[in-house]
């Protein structure tokens, strides 16, 4: 049997540059590998670690492919019904004004079953952060449409492509979100280059820094790929979000500081 | 001690559940129980004991703020009324599965669908069998008097914490809307967060370093752990049934026959006994106050004394099977009934005592 690649002689301190973070636990993830899903979650962890308030934070996981997000959060969290998360957020902050409190939905929990609940807590200005992860499928359930599927895009439930006359639009609800006046801070990131990785790490953390003044919602997109759902290798599902899902839903601010921002035509590409 | 007030029922929840020392209200407006949110927005709770008190979006938003709540170790409630109960079934489900304590008020309306806004008992079965989905119970309690409304609000709110279980106050649009006398017991304050955060260790209020972190769940992908949950569940339910029964009896002494009924139901059989008693008809009344769980000996103990039961209920028949369950078939159980938002005459029970039980 071939021996495991591990060098211990070069386990030193001073040769670690980079490690887990400890808010987040020690287990396996259950994603796919590829998937984007991994990578905010430790985004989001490490802001917490360096904001230091995980006894201060309490979280909320959704029904989708992050179900089991509280198993790898390492701070209290509690796992909603499909789409209900941000109900549970608001309850949570009602009750305890002074946490920081986040939500993490995928597309279908945010924007089809919970449409609702997003847009009036949202409206309500309620004082917490959404982290939302958007990738135009349901992975959980084996890849069916997506209220955020593109027009013509393949799933198991749109087999032809997506049809909008029959099967409706895809909804930027990011973009909806954003012009309520309860909302103070809109942006829409990605994580599949280490520069994007950064940017949204950024925009996590200025989200939970304007939670702690209470200024409103806090709401970060992360278009992610879905490799497994996409039917493709990570490479090709992150070059396709590139063509495909960063045209239809541009990355950028949207509102910073309860004001939108102007629309740029240029699209960003790196 | 106490304040004696002359309020409605729908009130009198409101103001109980302030002195209960309750933490957050979270409804929506439905006919016929929107006085309860009115009763705490117009007292402002929020500067008499610092209780938040919001209006949601939909029921289906409320019962899930109730669910935030209830997991962060904080005393909730929400009210409503059938259409507005059966759009919560799923939180509550989800609330049973991660055993959260919480308060839930049904001042029920007839069904089914958008019905009517009369009074009405058809959501017995939905509250008392599990109206949303899994293997769960609640406890129910049926007030038949504004006091009990007040009383049974705190009474509720202690049962929800003693066995992290929603409670579900199971009332009418009548009892809801009458004004009667109300003995308010004392107010209680508030817990402070640092009494929540030891008193319910299990709760989500932020992790110290000093142990795991909460995870508030009704999920378990591995049947065997699913089915350990469902044991500890059906152990708790088993516990209830012990130690929470609650009923009255009026007049079963020498009672050959017995009216069974609840809430308002039971207020009517009240003046039906003594009617039928007027009439040398020798007949008691059997109120049971839980109706989960549900007091089976006591009623089958009866069984054995009296000749024949008349169930009483606003509905078609729901607790008669309870009853019938109760008792065996030894003897006639009938049940009688008004429903869609008519209540019944004291006169109409007596004479279907008569021609049902005693005639019959």
């Amino acid at each position: 049997m071939e021996e495991p690649f591990v060098k211990t002689e070069i386990r030193k301190d001073e040769n670690i540059v980079y490690k887990r973070t400890c808010f987040l636990v020690d287990r396996p993830l259950s994603y796919c590998p590829g998937c984007g899903h991994g990578v905010v979650h430790r985004m989001l962890m490490e802001t917490l670690e360096e904001m230091n308030i995980q006894q201060q934070t309490i979280g909320v996981s959704p029904v989708g492919c992050s179900v089991l997000a509280y198993d790898f959060m390492n701070v209290d969290m509690l796992g909603a019904a499909h789409g209900r998360a941000p109900a549970l957020a608001t309850a949570i902050k009602r009750m305890w004004p002074d946490k920081f409190v986040f939500t993490y939905q995928g597309d279908g929990d945010l924007a089809a079953i919970g449409t609702a609940e997003t847009i009036h807590a949202c409206n309500r200005g309620e004082n917490f952060t959404i982290i939302f992860i958007n990738n135009g499928i349901y992975g959980m359930t084996g890849g069916q449409m997506a209220p955020t599927t593109l027009p013509g895009m393949r799933s198991s439930t749109s087999p032809y492509g997506r049809d909008v006359l029959t099967m409706g639009y895809p909804l930027k609800i990011t973009e909806l979100i954003a012009h309520l006046p309860g909302v103070n801070y809109v942006t829409r990131q990605a994580v599949h280059t280490p520069s994007h990785v950064r940017k949204t790490k950024k925009a996590i953390r200025k989200a939970f820094e304007i939670q702690k003044e209470k200024k409103g919602i806090t709401f970060i997109e992360v278009v992610s790929n879905c490799n497994s759902g996409w039917k493709m290798t990570p490479v090709q599902s992150n070059k396709w979000m590139e063509e495909n899902m960063f045209p239809f839903y541009p990355l950028g601010d949207i509102k910073v500081d309860g004001k939108l921002v102007e629309k740029k035509e240029t699209v960003e590409k790196e | 001690m106490g304040e004696l007030r002359l309020m409605k029922g729908n009130e009198a929840v409101a103001e109980a559940a302030i002195r209960a020392g309750c933490d957050g209200y979270f409804g929506y407006p439905i006919t016929p129980q929107s006085e309860v949110m009115e009763y705490l927005m117009a007292e402002k709770p929020h500067e008499r004991t610092g209780m938040v008190v919001l209006q949601a979006e939909s029921e289906v938003a409320s019962i899930n703020m109730l669910y935030g709540g209830a997991g962060t170790g904080k005393m909730v409630m929400t009210s409503s009324s059938s259409p507005g109960i059966s759009l919560m079934q799923e939180g509550i489900s989800y609330m049973a599965g991660a055993e959260l304590p919480a308060l839930v008020v049904n001042i029920v309306r007839g069904g089914p669908g958008l019905g009517t806004i009369q009074p009405s008992q058809a959501d017995y079965f939905q509250a008392v069998k599990g109206g949303g989905h899994g293997d769960y119970k609640m406890i129910v309690l049926a007030p038949a008097s504004v006091q009990e409304m007040c009383d049974h609000t705190k009474l509720g709110f202690e049962l929800a914490f003693k066995y992290r279980n929603p409670v579900m106050i199971l009332s009418d649009g009548a009892i809801g809307q009458m004004m009667e006398k109300v003995m308010l017991f004392d107010p209680i304050p508030r817990r402070s967060d640092e009494e929540v955060i030891k008193q319910n260790p299990w709760a989500a209020t932020g992790k110290p370093a000093n142990r795991e972190h909460i995870i508030i769940t009704s999920l378990d992908l591995d049947p065997a752990g699913q089915e350990k949950v469902n044991l500890k569940l059906q152990a708790k339910y088993r516990k209830m049934e012990e130690n929470e029964v609650r009923y009255e009896t009026l007049g079963c002494e020498d009672a050959e026959y017995l009216l069974v009924a609840f809430g308002l139901s039971a207020r009517i059989c009240q003046k039906s006994m003594d009617l039928a008693r007027a009439k040398g008809i020798k007949v008691g009344l059997f109120r049971p106050i839980t109706l989960f769980p549900f007091p089976s000996r006591s009623i089958n103990e009866l069984g054995r004394k009296v000749k024949g039961m008349l169930v009483v209920e606003m509905n078609a028949g729901q607790m008669i099977e309870d009853v019938r369950l109760s008792v065996g078939c030894n003897i006639k159980i009938e049940h009688f009934g008004r429903f869609g938002g008519i209540i019944p005459t004291p006169d109409e029970v007596v004479k279907a005592l008569e021609t049902q039980i005693i005639g019959g």
